[in-house]
């Protein structure tokens, strides 16, 4: 019965998979986009990685997705020509499949080396929860340069802005009814989202959670309040919003440079007080998280509508 | 008894969303899809939850099951209104 059930999802990923790529039209390409990302978190789930399937639902099928829808709702409203010409579709797959073809060949080819049994050394890392373990203290080095990587896709946004538009608040405007639907239902839902995002980041230091899934979470509070119009978007150099971007960067390298000066290296951390360093770390990092993806999608400051 | 309980209301959860996909496929204009999508879904879903919620060990899980058809509930109201609104402003059925 279960083997069934994971033999379906398997087609009907691999199913949504190959419509994303073949399928005609950009929307159509990032509703199925959206669909596998859900698909694949089940998988995930299926597979006993609850963390994994959180992080894909959150940050692929939902962040990922409303970046972009909203980088096509742009392009329609630029009037953009979104369909690619047909010329460039040969070359496109091509690279599409060698990319994939030298993917798979890593896959088989590189050597596998033998990774330390993760139960024997996890009462050394402070936290319960192995996946948190690997992402804060022994491979604090890979999370440490993903935060920097996602600080700098956000000033690269930024830098699409054009000049005279630099000061103006980020993002389109946006319309909301007072006391209609969408209005309501950013009253709503932000108190639920808040909750739900903390808890993921408390929880992540012992059980299933942690900064990305719990930052994402607060990423999507701090876009349905801007859209719903209680929260103003920022303009680029909004000093509380500037220290909430490097915070978790910030807070990471000056934990990194302490455990240098007083242990045994960069991002080393003592058994004695790597429980609260890690989650000082993850608190600072949810929130930088949250408020760098927030403002990726609210996109570069734009002057557009701001008479209207 | 409960696994029968649970048999009997996931099926008619099934059946709902089927006739909800139906619709969704088979309705001719966006707003009777919303319709369909809304209506039946969230019942369907409301279905499913009740008869997952007779193998829950927990009142704390009932509370979850119910919290999540409550926030699904107000999610699939809200985009069906504004999806609504948008296909009234610019007036395209598709």
């Amino acid at each position: 019965m279960s083997a069934a059930l994971d033999i379906a999802l398997c087609a009907l990923i691999l199913g949504v998979g190959l419509a994303t790529v073949v399928g005609r039209g950009v929307f159509r390409a990032v509703i199925f986009f959206i669909t596998y990302g859900l698909l694949l978190a089940i998988g995930w789930a299926r597979l006993g990685a609850i963390d994994v399937a959180l992080a894909e639902a959150a940050i692929s099928a939902g962040l990922t997705g409303a970046l972009l829808l909203a980088a096509q709702g742009r392009l329609r409203t630029m009037k953009t020509e979104a369909e690619p010409p047909a010329r460039a579709r040969l070359p496109a797959a091509l690279a599409g499949l060698s990319v994939a073809c030298v993917l798979g060949w890593a896959w088989f080819a590189l050597p596998v080396d033998q990774a330390p049994d993760l139960s024997q050394v996890l009462p050394e890392s402070g936290v319960g929860n192995p996946v948190t373990a690997v992402l804060l203290n022994f491979r604090a080095w890979d999370t440490l340069l993903e935060s920097v990587v996602l600080l700098t896709a956000l000033v690269g946004v930024w830098m699409l802005a054009q000049d005279a538009d630099w000061d103006a608040a980020l993002g389109p405007r946006f319309h909301a009814r007072p006391n209609g639907v969408l209005a309501n239902f950013g009253r709503i839902l932000p108190p639920i989202g808040l909750i739900f995002g903390v808890y993921l980041v408390w929880a992540g230091a012992d059980d299933t959670g942690g900064a990305f899934q719990g930052g994402t979470v607060l990423a999507a509070v701090i876009l349905l309040a801007m859209m719903a119009g209680a929260l103003q978007p920022p303009s680029v150099a909004h000093p509380v919003w500037r220290v909430g971007l490097v915070l978790g960067p910030l807070v990471f390298v000056l934990a990194g440079i302490a455990g240098a000066l007083l242990s045994d290296g960069f991002l080393t951390l003592p058994l004695t007080i790597a429980k609260p360093a890690i989650l000082t770390i993850e608190a600072a990092l949810s929130l930088s998280i949250a408020a760098t993806l927030a403002l990726l999608v609210i996109g570069p400051p734009d002057d557009q509508g701001q008479d209207a | 008894m409960a696994d029968l309980a649970t048999y009997a209301l996931t099926a008619i959860g099934l059946v709902f969303f089927v006739a909800g996909t139906a619709g969704l496929i088979r309705f001719p204009d966006t707003f009777s899809r919303l319709h369909a999508l809304t209506k039946a879904d969230n019942l369907g879903l409301g279905f499913i939850v009740m008869g997952i919620g007779f193998q829950t060990e927990r009142w704390s899980q009932l509370a979850v099951l119910l919290l999540i058809w409550a926030l699904a509930l107000l999610a699939a109201g809200t985009v069906a209104q504004l999806v609504a609104r948008a296909a009234l402003t610019t007036g395209k059925d598709e």
